[in-house]
C-alpha cells in the first residue's frame, strides 16, 4: 500500500530565495502551504497572505477579564465579606486597590498572550509530518524550507514537484503522513 | 581601528550556522568544563548553607536573626529589595530595549532574563521566611476560608504579594517562550537520547513555520508591553512599603521614582558582573562585544546620576519640611552610629561611578567589573542605610536601640547569594545562554529586502 503524502518540500539556502518562492507558490494558486525559516521574516507571513493575528484583540481581553476581577475581588473582600473600618476610611477605598487591580490587569493580560499564542499555533503538538523529513532538523539551524500541502486544491505530486524544481531550490522531497 | 567608530554588536564573520553551533555547543558539549564543576560545587555548598539556615530558623523562631524592636525589618528586607531590584535589569534589557528596538540587547538579554528569575526567586524567600511563621504564607492570598477573613487590600504588604508574584510569573513566561525556539534548535542538534526527548518536550513541538513566527512576534512584542509597565510598578509598590508609612526617611514622594532607578542601577551592575566572567570562561567576546559593555556602563551611569539626585532630594526635603524628626534622618545617618555605612554607600554609590564618565574606563574590563561590584555593594548599603537608620532612632528616646547581623542574617544572605549562583551555573550548563535565533537575525543575510 503506498505511503499517505503530506505534502512537498523544497529546501532553500538563503531567506531572499525562500519569501521568493512562497509567493511565487502563492502567485501560481497554491494556498495550502507553510513556510519554515529558523528565525522570524517579517516579509514571509506576508508572502504566505495569512491573515493577521488575533492575539492582540485576545491579549486585550485577558487584560480587561484581569483588571475587572482583580477589582471585584478587592471591592468583595472589603465591602461585602470582611468590611473593617481602618481609621473611618471608606469600605471601597478604590485608590488603595488600583496596585493590585493593576498588576491583575497584566497579570490576566500577559497569560492570555502567552496560551493565546500556544493555543493559535497548536502548540503543543506530540507529533507533526514536516519532521518526518530527516533534513527539515536544519529548519532550526540554517536552512529554509516551503511545504505545498497535499490538501492543496492544485496539488499533484508531479506538477507541484515540477513547479518547486523550478524555483531553483537544494532539492525536493516528499513528506510523509 | 578608529576610536571613534562603535564597535559591533556581533563580530564580522559568522553564518546561521556556525553562531547556532557556537551557542549550542555550550550546552550541547559532552564534557562540561572543570571550572563549572569547582563554581557549582562551591555555590551548592552555600545552598546547602541555605537550607540549614532556614530549617534553623523554623525550628527556633524568627528570633535567631538580630532583628527585634525597634529594628524588626533588618537583612530580611535589605536582601528582599536588594535582590528584587537586581532582578529588574533583566526585564528592562528584555521588554524595553525591545520596545526601543536597540539591537545590542539581544546577545545579553537572555541571561538577564534568568538572572532576573534566580533573583525574584531569592527575593521571594525573605518575606516568606520573614513572616515568621512560613507554614502560613498562604493566608496572604486571597481565598474564601472557615476563619472569614480576607487580605487588608489597603495595606502595601498585600500590594507586594501581587506585584512580586505576577513579575515572577511574568518574566518566567517571557523567558520561556524567548527560549522556545532555541528549545527546537536543541532539540534538532542534540546527539542524546534523553536531551532530544527533554529538549523535545520543553519545545512542544515547535517548527518555526512562517505562521508560528507571526504569532510569535506578536505575543513577544504585546509581552515586553506588558513586561514595561510591570517592571515599573514592581519596584514602585516595592517603595510603597516603606513610602506609606508615617515613619521619617520613608514617608518621602520622592521613593517610587528613585527605587525604580536604584533597581535598574544595580540590576546592570550585576548583569556586568556575570557577564564579564561568563563571556572570558566561554570565549563569547564575538556575541558580548566591548559594545555591551559600554552601553551597560552607560546604563550605569545614568542610573546612578538619579538615585544620586534622590539621596540629594531626601536630604533637601527633610530640612525644607522644618520637620525636626524628618530633618534628624540625613543628620543621623551622616554622623550618628551608623555612619561609616552611610558614608561607604556614598563612596560606592556617587564617587566610584563618575569613572564611567572616561572611555577608557568603559573599555576597560576589569575596571569595569571592579565597579560594577563595588555599585553592588553601594545598592545593597542603600537598602540596608533606609531600613536600618529610620527605625533605630524611634521617636522617642526610650525606643531607641541598635541593630547587628547575627551568624544565621550572614548565613542566611550567603545562602541565597549561592542559589543565585547555583542556579545560573545550571542555567549555563543545561540551556543556551545566547538567544540563538535572535542572534541569527542580527547578521547581514537575514535581510531580505
Amino acid at each position: 500500500m503506498a505511503q499517505r503524502v503530506y505534502g512537498l518540500m523544497a529546501e532553500f539556502d538563503d531567506p531572499r530565495a525562500l519569501v521568493n518562492a512562497t509567493a511565487k507558490a502563492r502567485e501560481a494558486g497554491y494556498r495550502r502551504m507553510d513556510a519554515y525559516s529558523p528565525f522570524p521574516i517579517e516579509e514571509l507571513h506576508d508572502a504566505t497572505g495569512a491573515p493577521p493575528s488575533r492575539l492582540p484583540l485576545i491579549t486585550l481581553t485577558g487584560g480587561l477579564v484581569g483588571c475587572i476581577s482583580g477589582f471585584l475581588l478587592q471591592y468583595w473582600a472589603s465591602v461585602i465579606a470582611y468590611p473593617l473600618n481602618v481609621g473611618g476610611r471608606p469600605f471601597n477605598s478604590w485608590p488603595a486597590f488600583i496596585p493590585v487591580t493593576f498588576e491583575c490587569t497584566i497579570l490576566g493580560a500577559a497569560l492570555a498572550a502567552v496560551l493565546g499564542m500556544l493555543a493559535l499555533n497548536g502548540l503543543p503538538m506530540p507529533y507533526h509530518p514536516v519532521f518526518n523529513v530527516s533534513r527539515f532538523a536544519l529548519a532550526s539551524r540554517n536552512r529554509f524550507f516551503l511545504c505545498i500541502e497535499a490538501r492543496d486544491r492544485k496539488f499533484d505530486v508531479d506538477a507541484t514537484r515540477q513547479f518547486l524544481q523550478t524555483l531553483g531550490p537544494r532539492e525536493v522531497s516528499i513528506v510523509d503522513d | 581601528m578608529d576610536q571613534n567608530e562603535p564597535s559591533p554588536v556581533i563580530a564580522p564573520g559568522y553564518t546561521f550556522g556556525s553562531v547556532t553551533d557556537k551557542i549550542s555547543s555550550i550546552v550541547l558539549a559532552r564534557r562540561t568544563p572543570l571550572g563549572w564543576y569547582a563554581g557549582f560545587l562551591v555555590s551548592f555548598l552555600l545552598v546547602m548553607l541555605l537550607l540549614v539556615s532556614l530549617t534553623y530558623l523554623v525550628v527556633k523562631g524568627i528570633g535567631i536573626w538580630g532583628n527585634n524592636q525597634p529594628v524588626a525589618w533588618a537583612f530580611g528586607i535589605t536582601n528582599f529589595v536588594w535582590w528584587i531590584g537586581i532582578g529588574h535589569a533583566g526585564t528592562l534589557i528584555s521588554a524595553i530595549l525591545l520596545l526601543l528596538k536597540q539591537a545590542w540587547r539581544t546577545s545579553i538579554n537572555r541571561f538577564a532574563e534568568a538572572m532576573t528569575l534566580f533573583a525574584v526567586a531569592c527575593a521571594g524567600l525573605y518575606p516568606l521566611f520573614h513572616v515568621g511563621r512560613p507554614w502560613l504564607a498562604y493566608w496572604l492570598v486571597p481565598y474564601p476560608n472557615t476563619m472569614g477573613v480576607w487580605p487588608q487590600f489597603r495595606s502595601p504588604l498585600i500590594w507586594d504579594v501581587f506585584a512580586v508574584s505576577t513579575y515572577a510569573t511574568v518574566s518566567l513566561m517571557f523567558w520561556f517562550v524567548g527560549l522556545i525556539p532555541d528549545l527546537a534548535t536543541l532539540r534538532d542538534r542534540s546527539q542524546s537520547r534523553v536531551g532530544r526527548m527533554i529538549y523535545g518536550m520543553l519545545a512542544m513541538g515547535w517548527r518555526g513555520s512562517a505562521r508560528h513566527w507571526h504569532q510569535y512576534d506578536t505575543a513577544y512584542l504585546l509581552l515586553a508591553g506588558l513586561a514595561t509597565p510591570l517592571v515599573v510598578s514592581v519596584h514602585t509598590v516595592v517603595s510603597f512599603d516603606f513610602a506609606i508609612s508615617i515613619l521619617p526617611g520613608w514617608h518621602t514622594t520622592i521613593f517610587p521614582p528613585y527605587f525604580v532607578a536604584g533597581a535598574i542601577y544595580s540590576g546592570f551592575a550585576m548583569v556586568l558582573t556575570l557577564a564579564i566572567p561568563i563571556r572570558a570562561v566561554y570565549g563569547l567576546q564575538d556575541f558580548i562585544t566591548s559594545r555591551h559593555l559600554q552601553n551597560m556602563a552607560k546604563v550605569m551611569l545614568l542610573t546612578g546620576l538619579i538615585v544620586g539626585y534622590g539621596y540629594m532630594t531626601e536630604a533637601f526635603i527633610a530640612w525644607y519640611s522644618a520637620d525636626q524628626y524628618e530633618w534628624f534622618v540625613p543628620i543621623n545617618r551622616l554622623t550618628g552610629p551608623y555612619a561609616p555605612a552611610y558614608w561607604s554607600l556614598l563612596f560606592c554609590n556617587i564617587v566610584v561611578p563618575q569613572l564611567l564618565w572616561f572611555r577608557r574606563v568603559r573599555t576597560n574590563v576589569p575596571a569595569l567589573f571592579v565597579i560594577s561590584l563595588v555599585v553592588n555593594v553601594g545598592m545593597w548599603l542603600e537598602r540596608f542605610i533606609i531600613i536600618v537608620t529610620s527605625l533605630h532612632r524611634d521617636f522617642l528616646p526610650s525606643s531607641w536601640g541598635m541593630y547587628a547581623p547575627t551568624f544565621w542574617d550572614l548565613s542566611t544572605f550567603a545562602g541565597t547569594i549561592g542559589l543565585f549562583l547555583a542556579l545560573l551555573f545550571l542555567f549555563l550548563r543545561f540551556l543556551p545562554m545566547i538567544s540563538i535565533f535572535e542572534m541569527r537575525t542580527m547578521l547581514p543575510e537575514a535581510k531580505v529586502e
